[in-house]
């Protein structure tokens, strides 16, 4: 039988404002526990929840950015469950009436070609606090400082057709925000993490198959891996004539599987309604209007205009609008560099990219500023220096050496193109070595093209590299051929 | 000393005739002395009072003292006061020492006034005689064998008796008016959002408003106007100038138009209760009021509604107390249901438990459109008809209570007949209006309250008509025997 | 609108409530009257009428992203039950 899968992602997106969405502590990740958990947060007898303008205002722009009907009146609803990492015994989300309705994204496969993946709806909600079950002698710690961070659940349509749409799926959001500037998408302290629902079908079947929810993915090699393996055993449930359950999975990345989880397999009933402390919002078309002004460019749009101004390639584009950071550091070596655009994505794309990850950076922490790098590609452009100096001067940039006129002027790299003085290295070398001339001269002439090497390689030697190139080469052909 | 109404206290200490360290000693004295009987406090704090009392004669000196400053307060036991037990009168909540100010106690504090204690209560606001605290009943002070209302009955108490000068109630279904009604006080429920619910215990958060209690409408007005007034705190706080309530309680009632609705003068109604509020409405009519007789036909409605919308949130909000971060925690729990169910389960009182499962049953998938849909599009009935009223009348009277203070363990075994205290009460809550109880004479030795109740944010004129009334009556100036 | 036991049982599961064996059977019938007093909303029909959340159908006002809490961590947590370097505890939690 021929299988279908069907993806559907939940990516819970925490949104980068200062304070909580419902209380006025701070959101900084990293403070020792429960020191940012304050009365609210605690949900202390007594307590009241305020809304955060500014969460309001960065879920807005993401519903924006995707094209979706923005609500212009939502409500905040309360979720019941009890979980020692749920502070009040509910959590406050949105059921009825989400902040964002139903938008697009399009994806870019492997192959080149788009897909157009639907999110069903984006809704704002508190986060939890965190359980360790480490160091508390058979006991559980719970750490509330995290309870109140404010999260976008983005829920995408069941459109998603493999792990490869899935991650370029969740690629695209992850870009989305940062670019959006409403989260820093670090995965690593959970600021960006995705629930995956997989079901499978026979191929043909327009009816879903029964799902499995996996939780808590929170890297782009997991949620592949994961659904990977979740894939392969509901196909292995489905061929021996089972059914698959429909439950919570969480993914073990040390396995490589998932397992179903203990605690929350009953069948939960969240009494869900609209919570009595907090007021109905309200949007104007004029709010909505007045916040779109604020939209940065936004990815799509860069890369097809990077394309069009800088004569880029579709892949070179893609890549350079990877993130904000990137895209503005290009455009600002090509504004140094004198429009060198191509010769300036190479350098990013190349030396640079390698540079950084190798020592973990990321492009807003290069040691090499967008202007220097620009004003080293400009010198390679004017011929002052060759691209093999080039990479020496880089690295001396890189260590912080100063910038590439400085290091030029310090190390005497400056290119010699004094043409009167290559003609005479040129004229010496040909006398100083015959044998090769004459091999040269009785070899046909697709050979020349590898033996001109050996005495580009000798005038180099007496310049220390820095004879122009070009003109070597120039003269060469003609004084060999022409004897 | 005790006989005197805040407004004459605050004279006394203005000029000086009295400090108000020896006012808030003496009202300790009383307070100690007659306590063991009534049981309207959980807990006073004198030291406490003893400092603020201090503190206010300086302010006093310095000559920056308002008409609240030194005035002894009791707060009812749901308000977080910083520092000193808030137990909610349960067993959840007996060793929490509330770490933050509710904005009452804060702006309270603020004015100056002396927290002489906190006052018993049904657990968590959840009762209509005072018999749900952990702490045992609250007397009533004109008959011990009586309850005194509730939930705010120690408050309505502790007045009644002159243990306090003022104190704060708050009031859900009834909770402030209804003992004020059975212990012959005055006491006043805001609009919703007039007061902050900040630090005050969460019972049914949209229905749950503080508000004044006192001996009479102009010292409830003198409290109201450190009460009231917007705070960031609570969203549902209103952002609206807040009237001096003092003000206009001298203006003329010539014109007034009263509306009487018919429903609330039915079969349920002691008929005795009814001939005073008659007797009072004339009262009224003989200061230049004019009579309406109005429809609220939904008012059968109310109770039912009632106890769906109420006992949903509370279900809710009172989910936070599970024994992880504060409160009650029950012993040796084997794991983590264990810790919940007991610690909840041995922590809360039977109504309580009552109302959290009427509520959790109520908002359970599938009984969601039935039950707390249903309630609110009655809910909306009801405001409208209030609404409609408020079209030809400006405010609408009607006996506070049924009946007068019924008699300990008379409806302990039946909770419906209970709810049944709050019938007049209770759509007020669903409609958000203002309203007051005040003194309207006695049935056979026990008192009878008058509601007024008024459209959004009048409440100016509820206090003014109230005055109005206790300018042409003394029900408000009698006390019980025995507690001189 | 009767309730079994059962029915309490599960309710009071939901709640978090441990109930006594012996005290169920007067949970039952105490639910059932208060249902029973709730189903008078039956009386009237209600299809057209929207529910009312709140008494006045006002907005909800917006708080500015600002931070003005700090950190109280020794007061709230010396009226915790149970807490260990900063950490509130509770039975071993199992995922």
């Amino acid at each position: 039988m021929q299988w279908e899968t069907v993806i559907g992602l939940e990516i819970h997106v925490q949104l980068s404002t200062r304070s909580k969405i419902f209380s006025a502590a701070a959101t900084a990740y990293g403070a020792e526990a429960n020191r940012q958990a304050c009365a609210v947060d605690l949900g202390l007898p007594g307590v009241l929840p305020v809304i955060n303008a500014g969460v309001i205002k960065k879920a807005v722009k993401f519903g924006l950015a995707v094209n979706a009907e923005i609500a212009e009146h939502f409500v905040f609803a309360r979720k019941n469950y009890f979980y020692p990492d749920l502070p009040k015994g509910y959590q406050i989300s949105q059921l009825e009436l989400p902040i964002v309705g139903y938008g697009q994204i399009a994806i870019r496969l492997d192959d080149g070609s788009n897909r157009i993946i639907g999110i069903t709806r984006a809704h704002l909600e508190e986060d939890a606090g965190k359980s360790l079950h480490e160091d508390f002698h058979n006991m559980t710690g719970i750490d509330l400082n995290r309870a109140g961070t404010p999260l976008l659940e983005i829920v995408s349509e069941p459109d998603l057709r493999n792990a490869q749409e899935a991650v370029a799926y969740m690629k695209k959001i992850h870009t989305l925000v940062r670019y959006l500037g409403i989260s820093d998408g670090n995965m690593q302290e959970g600021s960006f993490r995705c629930d995956a629902n997989i079901s499978i079908r026979a191929k043909g079947d327009t009816k879903l198959g029964t799902r499995a929810e996996i939780k808590n993915l929170n890297s782009f090699r997991f949620v592949e891996q994961a659904i990977l393996h979740e894939i392969d055993r509901q196909i292995d449930i489905l061929e021996s004539g089972n059914k698959v359950v429909q439950e919570t999975r969480l993914y073990d990345p040390d396995k490589n599987e998932t397992r179903a989880m203990r605690s929350k397999e009953e069948a939960n009933d969240y009494r869900y309604f609209p919570d009595p402390d907090l007021l109905p919002v309200e949007l104007s078309r004029d709010d909505i209007e007045s916040i779109r002004t604020e939209l940065p460019e936004l990815p799509d749009a860069k890369r097809q205009r990077f394309i069009k101004a800088f004569n880029l390639s579709e892949y070179d584009s893609s890549n350079l609008t990877i993130s904000r950071e990137l895209a503005d550091y290009f455009e600002a070596t090509v504004q140094a560099s004198g429009g060198e655009a191509k010769l300036s994505a190479n350098w990013i794309m190349g030396d640079l990219s390698a540079a950084l990850n190798k020592e973990n950076k990321d492009i807003t922490k290069s040691p090499v500023t967008a202007n220097a790098l620009g004003g080293m590609i400009k010198r390679i452009k004017d011929n002052t220096i060759s691209g093999k100096i080039a990479k020496q001067i880089f690295e001396d940039m890189w260590n912080g050496e100063g910038d590439a006129d400085t290091i030029i002027e310090v190390r005497g790299l400056k290119q010699v193109s004094d043409s009167g003085l290559i003609e005479k290295l040129v004229d010496e070398v040909i006398a100083a070595n015959p044998d090769q001339v004459e091999q040269f001269r009785s070899s046909p002439g697709e050979k020349q093209g590898k033996l001109i090497g050996f005495f580009v390689g000798q005038i180099m030697k007496k310049t220390q590299g820095k004879a122009n190139p070009q003109q070597v080469n120039a003269l060469l052909n003609k004084k060999l051929t022409a004897g | 000393m005790h006989q005197h109404t805040l407004t004459e206290l605050s004279q006394l200490l203005q000029s000086k005739q009295l400090s108000s360290e020896e006012m808030t000693k003496t009202y300790l004295a009383r307070a100690e002395k007659f306590n063991p009987l009534l049981n309207c406090y959980i807990s006073l704090s004198p030291e406490r009072a003893l400092q603020q009392a201090r503190a206010a004669d300086k302010r006093i000196h310095q000559g920056n003292a308002g008409p609240l400053t030194g005035i002894p307060v009791t707060h009812k036991d749901i308000y977080c006061t910083d520092g000193l037990k808030t137990s909610c009168a349960s067993k959840m909540l007996d060793n929490f020492i509330a770490p933050y100010n509710a904005t009452v106690v804060e702006k309270l504090n603020d004015a100056g006034m002396v927290t002489l204690g906190k006052s018993n209560m049904d657990e968590f606001a959840m009762g209509s005689s005072n018999e749900n605290s952990y702490y045992g009943a609250v007397l009533n002070p004109w008959d011990t064998a009586r309850v005194p209302g509730g939930s705010s009955g120690g408050s309505a108490c502790a007045i009644a008796a002159r243990l306090t000068p003022v104190a704060t109630g708050t009031d859900t279904g009834g909770s402030i008016r209804q003992p004020a009604a059975l212990c012959g006080i005055t006491g006043l429920k805001p609009t919703y959002g007039r007061v902050s619910r900040y630090g005050m215990i969460a019972y049914a958060s949209s229905l749950d408003q503080g508000g004044p209690m006192a001996q009479t409408a102009e010292d409830a007005a003198l409290l109201l106007n450190a009460m009231a007034g917007f705070d960031k705190r609570d969203s549902t706080c209103v952002e609206l100038p807040v009237d001096d309530y003092t003000a206009s309680l001298n203006n003329s009632i010539q014109g007034l138009k009263i509306g009487l609705p018919k429903q609330y003068f039915g079969d349920a109604l002691d008929s005795n209760i009814g001939d005073l509020i008659h007797t009072a409405i004339k009262q009224l009519q003989q200061s230049g009021a004019i009579i309406h007789e109005i429809e609220l036909p939904n008012t059968h409605l109310s109770i039912p509604a009632y106890y769906v919308v109420a006992p949903a949130e509370c279900s809710s909000n009172l989910s936070r107390f599970d024994g992880v971060r504060f409160g009650y925690r029950c012993e040796d729990p084997k794991d983590l249901s264990d810790l919940y169910c007991r610690s909840r389960g041995e922590g809360f009182g039977k109504e309580l438990k009552n109302r959290i499962m009427i509520g959790t049953y109520v908002l359970s998938a599938g009984y969601y459109d039935a039950y707390y849909l249903k309630a609110q599009k009655i809910r909306r009935l009801i405001r409208d008809d209030f609404q409609q009223a408020f079209k030809e009348v400006e405010v609408i009277i009607g006996p506070t209570s049924p009946t007068t203070a019924f008699k300990l363990g008379e409806r302990t075994d039946d909770p419906v007949s209970m709810y049944l205290s709050d019938i007049y009460t209770v759509s007020v809550n669903l409609a958000g209006l203002p309203a007051i109880s005040v003194p309207a004479g006695f049935v056979a030795g026990l008192p009878v309250g008058m509601q007024i109740i008024g459209n959004y944010f009048s409440e100016s004129r509820l206090l003014n008509t109230a005055y109005q009334f206790q300018q042409k009556t003394d029900w408000h100036r009698t006390l019980p025997e025995g507690y001189n | 609108m009767s309730l079994e036991k059962t029915e309490i049982e599960k309710i009071a599961w939901l709640a978090r409530l441990a109930l006594d064996e012996d005290d169920i059977p007067g949970y039952a019938r105490d639910l059932s009257n208060i249902l029973g007093l709730v189903e008078q909303m039956n009386t009237i029909k209600t299809n057209d009428i929207e529910p009312l959340a709140h008494p006045m159908e006002i907005k909800a006002r917006l708080r500015p992203d600002e931070v003005t809490e700090t950190d109280q961590r020794e007061k709230f947590q010396n009226i915790a039950p149970h807490v260990d370097n900063g950490h509130y505890l509770v039975p071993r939690v199992i995922e």
